[in-house]
């Protein structure tokens, strides 16, 4: 097995997947941790849609650059999704249902009139471990240099902000803008993953690994810390399993991500039983 | 001069207006409580006060050097924030947040600022313990504690003993009343306690339409709308 995964990293398409792979993983953790947190995560399964209607109209009328074609439009959907969730007027669930299945229905249709559905499309629903381009591979390290200075330069606003916004906002931080950062960076991100994750199951980077660090971290810079590694460490092995058995890329991550969910929930589950009798003595 | 002055101030909520010429001031060492029905306009106040919401109409201005991001807010706890992976620590600290400005870390005055107030209300043994897993007074303790961290003046309470049980509830108030008396730290605080607000404010906000009524805690009593609680109230016991 090993000769196995040595030889698979003599192949430049599989080297560019692991990296762009493991980097809009870290990127989708850390943003998830805080919009997982806020309640917000369900936008990331909107966004991911509205990025696949985008595409296909990007690959019916032939643009030349669909992925630039696609990021302003996600971009936008995702400050509207924000203002959405903000607005207590109108439910923030059901409208991003809403968003969602309308993009994928816009999506699906304009494909099927166009060309069909051809392996191009079924390549952005469930994803490719060939999809990733050395320019893709560019955007991916430009981007995750952005999100992690980001995190570090503002840890703390993002901290008070997920934590507590009224009070962010009554002593002076301007929530707002950290959460259209957050938002705009969650887009891109989105948008490039898309690729390698598939449309439908990107998602999943932005929510498992918060879920799975908060089962057992009980701060919130272990919460960070675990879910970026987390992330890296799913999504490589996830895509070593693609690779040694053939199966399909995106769903391969989201799968060991359920297994470590697992195993995170069941040590949590014991070592607060642990904690609990330790208390009461 | 006066930490908060309201003077005339309107605000409407969604095009109706829910507070007409409004007018009160508060000292530094009052501690004012602002009662009424739900939807006299209380939510609204706060929001005012704390600067994030403009007035219709009239103007609300501080004085003594207070500045606007300096007020001790203690918001009423969102159900998100109820099994948030964070320690005592972190979430005090987050309470000096307003001295930063552009810096992106945390001073070591900042950091003994939130040791010592986590001292001060007694919860140094938790420092080390995960928000979440606190019970209901204990978290109200980490919140008043990181709203201490933000001002030394005035601290702004909204509904601060929602879903406490009675004993924790006297606990919290009496914390409050010992901050106000001992420390010299102006309160204003929401509540819907009105026997509580009467027992340990020195001024009373009852907002009520156009019966609204300002005052000390004395004339409160004595004044119409307070006469009108206090007899439905005594009926009661």
């Amino acid at each position: 097995m090993f000769d196995e995964i040595i030889k698979m990293f003599s192949y430049d398409f599989l080297i560019r997947a692991v990296i762009g792979g493991s980097l809009i993983a870290l990127c989708a953790a850390l943003l998830g941790v805080s919009l997982v947190l806020k309640r917000y995560s369900m936008i990331g399964d909107g966004l991911s849609h509205v990025g696949f209607g985008a595409l296909a109209i990007a690959a019916a009328v032939n643009a030349a650059a669909p992925l630039e074609f696609a990021i302003p439009i996600v971009v936008i959907a995702a400050f509207f999704l924000l203002r959405i969730s903000e607005n207590s007027k109108i439910k923030g669930d059901s409208a991003i249902a809403i968003i969602s299945t309308a993009s994928l229905a816009i999506g699906i249709t304009v494909a099927t009139m166009t060309k069909g559905m051809n392996a191009d499309i079924n390549s952005y629903l469930f994803g490719s471990i060939i999809a990733m381009s050395q320019k893709d591979i560019i955007i991916c390290i430009v981007l995750s240099v952005i999100v992690i200075a980001m995190y570090i330069f503002f840890y703390h606003k993002i901290f008070a902000v997920t934590f507590d916004e009224s009070f962010a906002k009554a002593t002076g931080t301007k929530a707002n803008i950290y959460n259209m950062i957050i938002a705009f960076l969650t887009a891109l991100t989105i948008t490039v993953g898309m690729k390698i994750m598939g449309s439908l199951l990107i998602s999943s980077l932005i929510i498992f690994p918060a879920i799975t660090s908060m089962r057992i971290c009980k701060r919130f810079k272990t919460v960070v810390i675990c879910s970026g590694i987390i992330a890296v460490l799913c999504s490589i092995s996830g895509l070593i399993i693609s690779y040694l058995y053939n199966t399909p890329t995106g769903a391969s991550i989201v799968l060991t991500n359920v297994c470590l969910l697992l195993v995170f929930s069941i040590t949590g589950t014991i070592s607060d039983k642990i904690n609990a009798k330790k208390f009461s003595k | 001069m006066a930490l908060i002055k309201c003077e005339n101030v309107s605000f409407s909520y969604e095009n109706t207006s829910v507070i007409k010429n409004l007018n009160f001031e508060v000292n530094q060492g009052d501690y004012l409580c602002i009662v009424g029905e739900n939807g006299s306009g209380k939510s609204t106040l706060i929001k005012g006060i704390l600067g994030l919401k403009s007035a219709a109409d009239g103007k609300i201005t501080r004085g003594d050097g207070l500045k606007k991001n300096e007020t001790g807010y203690l918001p009423q706890q969102t159900p998100a924030q109820k099994d948030f992976p964070a320690s005592v620590y972190e979430v005090v600290l987050s309470g000096r947040l307003n001295s930063r400005g552009l810096k992106p870390f945390y001073s070591k005055t900042d950091k003994q600022i939130a040791r010592d107030n986590i001292k001060r209300l007694n919860i140094a043994h938790l420092e080390k313990r995960s928000y979440r897993d606190l019970s209901g007074g204990q978290q109200q303790r980490v919140l008043l504690a990181r709203a201490l961290c933000a001002s030394k003046k005035i601290l702004l309470l909204d509904e601060p003993v929602t879903g406490l049980d009675p004993i924790v509830t006297e606990d919290m108030y009496k914390l409050i009343d010992e901050l106000n008396k001992k420390e010299n730290i102006t309160i204003i605080m929401v509540s819907h306690d009105i026997k509580s607000s009467v027992k340990y404010a020195t001024h009373i906000l009852h907002l009520n339409g156009d019966k609204t009524f300002f005052g000390t805690t004395a004339d409160y009593i004595k004044s119409p709308v307070g006469k009108a609680f206090f007899l439905e109230d005594n009926e009661n016991v």
